[in-house]
């Protein structure tokens, strides 16, 4: 391949491919991304895969997360510990599964962590869903109608009737939506 | 019965015994929830007279429990017995996707099924057998660290096992973070010694980096402030970008090269240059390769003998020539020209209908009106959006939007009066009349203005009286008028659909599509008649084809000049008037169907002209990539973010539609048709030819003669080309094959309703138990209790 890089092996690039959704290339310009946002923390060499996570606060300032109401909870998602700091291979992850290719399926899964309070149960209850919609419409419902509207839409989706949706409703109904592959992405 | 309490209670102890340890005391909260809730249910239920003989005992547990409920504190932390619990929080519904044995027992059994090369889906004889498809298809909750591990090894095996391309397609589907997803690979791949490393890109791998390469930076910024809708419209361009691409590429290769290579005799009395011909096509480029009468009707061949010097003597100079013919390059120009036409067409065709199938694919909803609401709060927020003021305006327009749904969903009434309804109707009726109206009359009058020109331009085979540079301006007028009407028209249409009153803003978009493209089909429809019916017939015109082709450039090169006034006046200019004199902050609106209509209209053009001017494609490149840079920076100035909801996935569809439809189908039969009435006599390659498909029947003919084996197929290719029956016989059995289609896409429909029932009736089963079970084990390790009460 064209011009030697000495980030990644070829091994960890050719592991990085068939991984995710992007190509050698990519991953070396998301290194750069990565790299830019601390470049005294990020080292240049990864061929020994050094331990080295970024904090919440730096990654939610990039520009494609600084305006998202959700930025908070799609880097939460994607890091081991929970507290939003991600190293690498789970930037990589996040943005892969936020690209144009990823399946539904996955996309799905991923949507559901981020919409639902995953680090208390594996439902959306209605305390969830109310957090959702204030983030979406920047708290411009009054209360009443946050009310009605998540009580619709446990009433629309949940399927098993226990007036919470579990990842099963959430996957049905997202599987009925033809816009979600489209809006659930983020270019990098 | 105590018996059937055992075995209950026996069937769960191996679940139980498999349990992982969890730290279920979150989940512990909520499911003490459950169960007050299910308690108080069944209290309110108990409290129905007559339900204490509720067949299988139901009803007494529940009055017990019920009992029970009342008797101790709800909170006590272990109300739940640690079964109940281990049980619950082992579920399905709480583990997919979070735990991790569960996600590898899943992998592994689909990757088994992919080894097995099963379908994936579940067929319905399946489904037979699972009275319990929650216990089915997930791996029994082995979550045992040892169980694990053995999962994990198969699941190692099975990825071995796969192909390359669904084994990175399994990987990359998991949702497993990436360092565990290479781990698993490297286990995969240990075994296999050969080279992975420095796998060299498939050509068409590194074709498609390039193509999603390009504009990536410009797409990502119009995105980042405009959102999925007005991308769209980019993306459009793009597709037809490599559409044109593909026809030039085509054309360029088989027609005007071999015609560059090898010109013939140039025609005496060639204009000179001038700057019009590049708005007009005509005068010097007239007889250049650009158009159909500058090709040969003969086989071109390479000259050759000029190198050898008269070294031979006569005998074995005819042999040399001989020789010389044998290897020469001949290539059949009229051959040449039929098929690449006919087979880009093709090609083009069947891209067109895969990618209408899989957009199709990707939008079609069964259900159509269930779940609005909850598909609108999770799936409308456009993450591509960065700016932040049109990420607030998006919130905005969420916020109405819901509201708006909740009056809708709260009311659906329609306590409209029948005078209200009359009067809406009126308003419809009149609004029709108006765009169909406005239609029929500028139909006519370009029907009239062709004639008119046509009948100028015999006027001038007569005799000229006006200088020549006039008179080939004056040809634009026809194009002039064409795209005026196009400019002016959408206006009024939008002018009358304004005072109409819409159930629903898709309505609005859809009557909206659908005038245009009355407009445009009628537009193109005359237009077709003019040059085949009248152009074509006229017997003055030496070569009617090369005239047909100046005028479809015409039509493209002002079409393009038009496109960019309606840029300048209707973007920029309003933008500032608005500013400057209106003083509003309002910036216009991109109207992405009325875009996306002329760039398909601009497509039909250049569809239709290809037979006669095989340059054009070329021509429409560089259209559409001036068009590019210059939409987007007039939308990045003067633009701003839609108001209105928009779903894409449904508009561009019926955008891949509408270009497959009635642009390709409209421009494929012209061209059919072009095919099939006499060229002209004095230009072009099949300059003696009754009609174009002779040029494929003669060479058939040639080779059924010089090679008699194979006259079987030219006669059955001669039947099957010329006796309609078989094409009836085809479009028939097409048409039982979509029946076909859609009656089981009817029994789908009812399958999932079925199944949506099983799963309402699965979780009260779910329900019932686990309290079964709550209850059984409190009878059974609380023997107190139940003295107590008795």
């Amino acid at each position: 391949m064209g011009n030697k890089q000495t980030i990644f092996t070829d091994e960890q690039l050719d592991a990085y491919q068939d991984c995710t959704f992007f190509t050698r290339k990519e991953i070396l310009r998301l290194h750069g991304r990565y790299h830019e946002l601390a470049p005294h923390l990020v080292p240049m060499d990864y061929t020994n895969d050094p331990d080295c996570k970024l904090p919440l606060a730096l990654i939610v300032n990039m520009p494609e997360l600084k305006e998202n109401p959700f930025r908070n909870r799609i880097v939460e998602a994607f890091s081991e510990d929970g507290m939003g700091n991600l190293s690498f291979n789970e930037f990589v992850d996040m943005f892969s599964v936020l690209s144009e290719t990823a399946p539904r399926e996955l996309k799905a899964i991923y949507a559901f962590k981020i919409y639902a309070d995953f680090n208390v149960d594996n439902f959306l209850c209605k305390e969830d869903l109310e957090k959702t919609l204030n983030k979406l419409t920047k708290e411009e419902l009054t209360p009443e109608e946050v009310d009605l509207v998540c009580e619709k839409t446990i009433e629309e989706a949940d399927l098993d009737g226990d007036n919470k949706l579990s990842f099963a409703d959430f996957e049905n109904m997202i599987s009925r939506a033809p816009d979600f592959l489209s809006t659930f992405h983020i270019r990098i | 019965t105590p018996m059937d309490e055992e075995t209950v209670h026996d069937s769960f102890n191996q679940l139980i015994a498999e349990q992982s340890q969890d730290g279920a005391l979150s989940e512990a909260f909520e499911l003490q929830e459950l169960q007050r809730e299910l308690t108080e249910e069944e209290n309110d239920v108990s409290h129905l007279p007559g339900r204490e003989h509720e067949p299988g005992g139901r009803g007494q547990r529940d009055v017990e429990l019920g009992e029970d409920e009342r008797a101790t504190d709800p909170l006590i932390a272990d109300y739940w017995s640690p079964a109940t619990m281990r049980i619950l929080s082992s579920m399905p519904s709480r583990t997919i996707g979070r735990n991790r044995g569960a996600i590898i027992s899943q992998y592994y059994n689909r990757t088994m099924q992919l080894r097995r090369r099963r379908q994936s889906r579940p067929s319905i004889k399946h489904l037979e057998h699972s009275a319990r498809p929650s216990i089915r298809g997930y791996g029994h909750g082995e979550d045992t660290l040892d169980a694990e591990v053995g999962k994990r090894e198969q699941l190692v095996n099975n990825l071995r096992n796969l192909s390359v391309s669904d084994r990175v397609r399994m990987l990359r589907e998991m949702p497993l973070s990436v360092a565990e997803k290479s781990e698993l690979r490297r286990l995969a791949l240990q075994k296999e010694r050969d080279t992975q490393g420095g796998r060299k890109l498939h050509c068409c791998s590194r074709l498609k980096f390039y193509i999603i390469i390009l504009w990536q930076v410009a797409l990502k910024r119009v995105s980042g402030r405009f959102g999925t809708g007005v991308l769209s419209y980019f993306v459009f361009i793009k597709t037809l970008l490599l559409f044109n691409a593909f026809l030039c590429l085509v054309t360029g290769a088989f027609l005007v090269l071999p015609q560059v290579l090898f010109p013939p005799v140039p025609a005496a009395g060639r204009p000179p240059f001038c700057g019009l011909e590049l708005l007009t096509g005509a005068g010097y480029f007239t007889d250049t390769v650009m158009y159909y009468g500058y090709y040969a009707n003969y086989t071109l061949q390479t000259s050759c003998g000029d190198e050898d010097d008269g070294h031979h003597n006569a005998s074995l100079s005819k042999n040399a020539t001989l020789e010389c013919t044998s290897t020469q390059l001949s290539y059949n120009m009229p051959l040449a020209y039929f098929f690449t036409i006919g087979v880009a067409f093709f090609i083009t065709c069947i891209i067109l209908v895969y990618s209408m199938s899989k957009s199709f694919g990707r939008s079609f909803r069964i259900e159509k009106s269930h779940g609005i609401l909850a598909m609108k709060v999770f799936c409308s927020w456009d993450f591509k959006v960065i700016r932040e003021t049109s990420v607030r305006i998006m919130s905005e327009n969420i916020c109405t939007q819901l509201k708006e749904l909740l009056t809708e969903v709260g009311h659906k009434d329609d306590d409209t009066t029948l005078g209200q309804q009359l009067w809406r109707v009126a308003v419809h009726a009149l609004a029709w009349t108006i765009c169909i109206g406005s239609t029929a009359a500028s139909v006519f009058s370009i029907y009239q203005f062709s004639e008119y020109m046509h009948g100028n331009l015999q006027e001038s085979f007569r005799g000229s009286t006006q200088e020549p540079l006039l008179r080939e301006a004056s040809m634009l007028a026809l194009p002039v008028l064409v795209s005026l009407i196009n400019l002016l028209l959408p206006g009024l249409f939008n002018l009358s659909a304004w005072m109409e009153d819409y159930e629903s803003p898709s309505v609005r978009t859809y009557v909206s599509i659908g005038r245009n493209l009355i407009l445009k089909v009628s537009i193109l429809g005359v237009l077709c008649y003019h040059w085949l019916g009248r152009v074509a017939a006229d017997p003055q015109l030496k070569c009617w084809e090369s005239f047909v082709g100046q005028e479809l450039y015409r039509f493209l090169i002002m079409e393009f000049i038009f496109a960019l006034l309606d840029t300048l006046f209707g973007e920029l200019l309003w933008r500032l008037f608005s500013e400057r004199v209106l003083k509003r902050r309002r910036k216009p609106v991109f109207d992405i169907a009325r875009n996306v209509l002329e760039l398909i209209y601009g497509q039909t053009l250049a569809w239709l002209g290809v037979l006669f001017t095989p340059l054009l494609p070329a021509v429409q490149i560089l259209k559409l990539l001036l068009l590019f840079y210059i939409k987007k920076s007039s939308v990045m100035m003067n633009c701003q973010a839609p108001r209105k909801p928009y779903r894409v996935s449904q508009m561009t569809t019926i955008f891949i539609t509408l270009l497959c439809f009635p642009s390709f189908l409209g421009a494929s039969v012209c061209v059919t048709y072009t095919m099939w009435i006499t060229p002209s006599l004095s230009c072009g390659p099949f300059r003696e030819l009754k009609t174009m498909f002779q040029a494929g029947k003669r060479w058939v003919k040639d080779l059924e003669k010089a090679n008699p084996n194979l006259s079987m197929l030219a006669r059955a290719h001669s039947y099957l080309v010329e006796h309609p029956f078989f094409l009836f016989l085809g479009a028939g059995i097409f048409l039982i094959v979509i029946y076909f289609q859609s009656q089981v896409v009817d029994g789908h429909r009812k399958i999932i309703s079925l199944l949506q029932e099983q799963i309402e009736n699965e979780g009260e089963d779910k329900k019932f138990l686990v309290t079964r079970l709550q209850s059984i084990h409190e009878q059974k390790k609380d023997p107190k209790r139940r003295e107590r009460r008795q």
